[in-house]
């Protein structure tokens, strides 16, 4: 084919490649040069990418790819840059590590650092249950109030971030409220006296007879966590009954699920998850969600 | 260019053409897939992986049934804002007993793959029966149904020793006890009524992952009485990404390198 003569159709002036059937032609249009030039530089890129980057799979005993002259790894990649992320941190989170919480509350460089970082880390690790702004939801504390079940100095709300509420550790916030109803402890009519009962401590409703009846029971089966007067206790992690904070709900039939059911909810301890100085920067952070209270 | 005039053979032959197609065709496929036949492995080296537990393997199926894996994806990939927020990037290794794997491509919902142990059992609980009572500005839908109904686990054994053919090294007595497993590892207080039980779920497990504690044993959904599809979801979630020690996991050995 390559042997025959130029041949060009009279009617396009284009060549012909030569080749006929039953007296047809066909055209030699061939492709634009810059594709075609791109086409090879491909193909030459190929090879210095085979040379440069990991390409071909093992051969028999290599075990593995080849690795390239470049030895790239995106793992190894990341790695490097989390951790110039970590050194680029690294000194300012040393003096969170460092300083006691109360210096980064008092410092306004450590204090601005810790509300920055201590909000990224809320957002999206706390505020899940928390609520964006700590506001809370049924069952889910708010944080962004005075009320604390555990405490809310800011050594107490670093060791609940770092150990959770009843986890497997040993330093863990830990109480169990018993569940008087499934566990037979209380009939039900003394479960609906002491509801009633405990909705008098914070005014929700009259004194009555049936309430009477239930505050002779609280005394017998709460006061122990809960204390004589109800105010709770934050060693147990047991709630204050006499303020308008209610965790799971105020109204009748939620008390008497509480009393029945009994609630024992539970946090991750973040200590597995987060760095020291995250979790003090969380600390500082949602102690000013709140105003929190001093270390006693 | 005499070579290039045998092309006419090609051209005028179309079985020869057809068979030209193959062989050519054929160069990129043997050079992808021939090496997975002498490879020894291609997954990294890794302690700590373990098959499902049944009740964590009945929750996968559930995983599977709701389409979850539409919106959530179950891969952190090895970029640095990926494993500053969700942990360290995801190995080939954990998912080698995902079949079929619940990679995802899409998020519209967060990644999924370290979310085990991030979140306590009755968030899962609220947030699964209804997403905006705790996430306000969620758009995922509600599975409230999931609470109460019954989990189906009559298939669980079954289920195992399909997962077994296809590689899966289920042992022999995690398949006889599949379904009193899955019930004990739902109820710690799990006591059952005319069967010999070995109370052997923590160690099967634990053994095959070679660490301790990989094995939740608790009541996910608040009710011992019965397993619910709630039980199993939460309790297959709650170990999602926590099996892989990565304290002994070697990112530089040649056999881990990707």
């Amino acid at each position: 084919m390559s042997d025959h003569e130029k041949e060009i159709d009279e009617a396009t002036g284009v060549e012909t490649t030569g080749h006929e059937w039953d007296g047809i032609r066909e055209l030699n249009n061939p492709l634009p040069r810059w594709w075609l030039y791109i086409f090879y530089a491909s193909i030459a890129w190929a090879f210095v990418y085979w040379i440069l980057m990991p390409a071909w799979p093992a051969l028999p005993g290599m075990g593995t790819n080849t690795p390239g002259i470049r030895n790239h790894s995106d793992r190894d990649l990341v790695a490097a840059s989390v951790q110039e992320l970590r050194d680029a941190r690294a000194e300012t989170g040393q003096a969170l590590i460092n300083a006691s919480l109360d210096e980064i509350l008092s410092d306004q460089s450590l204090r601005q650092f810790a509300m920055a970082a201590g909000e990224s880390a809320f957002g999206d690790n706390c505020a899940t249950c928390h609520g964006a702004g700590g506001q809370g939801f049924p069952g889910y504390p708010t944080l962004a109030d005075d009320v604390w079940l555990w405490g809310g100095s800011l050594d107490e709300i670093q060791h609940t971030i770092t150990y959770g509420v009843r986890q497997d550790n040993l330093e863990t916030r830990f109480s169990m409220m018993p569940a008087f109803g499934r566990d037979q402890i209380l009939s039900s009519e003394e479960i609906r006296a002491v509801a009633h009962y405990v909705r008098t401590l914070s005014g929700l409703e009259e004194a009555s007879e049936e309430s009477h009846h239930g505050q002779e029971i609280f005394e017998f089966q709460c006061v122990s966590c809960h204390t004589e007067a109800g105010t709770g206790d934050q060693l147990q992690g047991a709630p204050d009954l006499t303020d308008r904070d209610w965790l799971y709900g105020s109204d009748l039939e939620t008390v008497i699920n509480t009393v029945y059911n009994a609630r024992n909810s539970a946090m991750p301890a973040w200590g597995e998850r987060l760095d020291e100085a995250t979790i003090k920067a969380l600390a500082v952070y949602v102690y000013s969600l709140s105003g929190g209270e001093t270390n006693s | 260019m005499a070579l290039f005039d045998k092309h006419a053979v090609f051209e005028k032959h179309s079985l020869l053409l057809t068979v030209g197609i193959l062989v050519v065709v054929a160069i990129g496929g043997i050079i992808e897939i021939a090496p997975l036949f002498y490879m020894s492995n291609t997954i990294e080296r890794v302690n700590g992986m373990r098959p499902y537990t049944p009740l964590e393997l009945a929750g996968r199926e559930i995983y599977v049934r709701e389409g979850c894996y539409v919106c959530h994806s179950q891969m952190v990939r090895p970029l640095r804002d990926e494993v500053e927020r969700y942990g360290h990037y995801s190995l080939a290794a954990e998912s080698m007993y995902d079949h079929p794997f619940q990679w995802g491509s899409k998020r519209t919902g967060p990644d999924l793959a370290r979310v085990g142990g991030k979140y306590s059992d009755e968030w899962h609980m609220d947030h699964m029966a209804d997403p905006r009572s705790v996430v306000p500005e969620s758009i995922m839908p509600p599975y409230e149904f999931m609470v109460d109904r019954p989990l189906d686990y009559s298939m669980i054994s079954e289920t195992m020793a399909a997962m077994r053919v296809v590689g899966v090294p289920y042992t022999d007595a995690m398949i006889e006890n599949a379904d009193l497993d899955l019930r004990a590892q739902a109820d710690p207080d799990f006591y059952p009524e005319n069967v010999e039980y070995d109370y052997g779920l923590e160690d099967r497990y634990n053994e095959a992952s070679g660490r301790e504690g990989t094995v939740n044993v608790r009541v996910f959904d608040g009710v011992p009485e019965e397993v619910t599809e709630m039980d199993a979801l939460i309790a297959y979630l709650q170990m999602l990404g926590t099996l892989v020690d990565f304290d002994t996991y070697e990112a530089g050995d040649l056999q881990n390198r990707r």
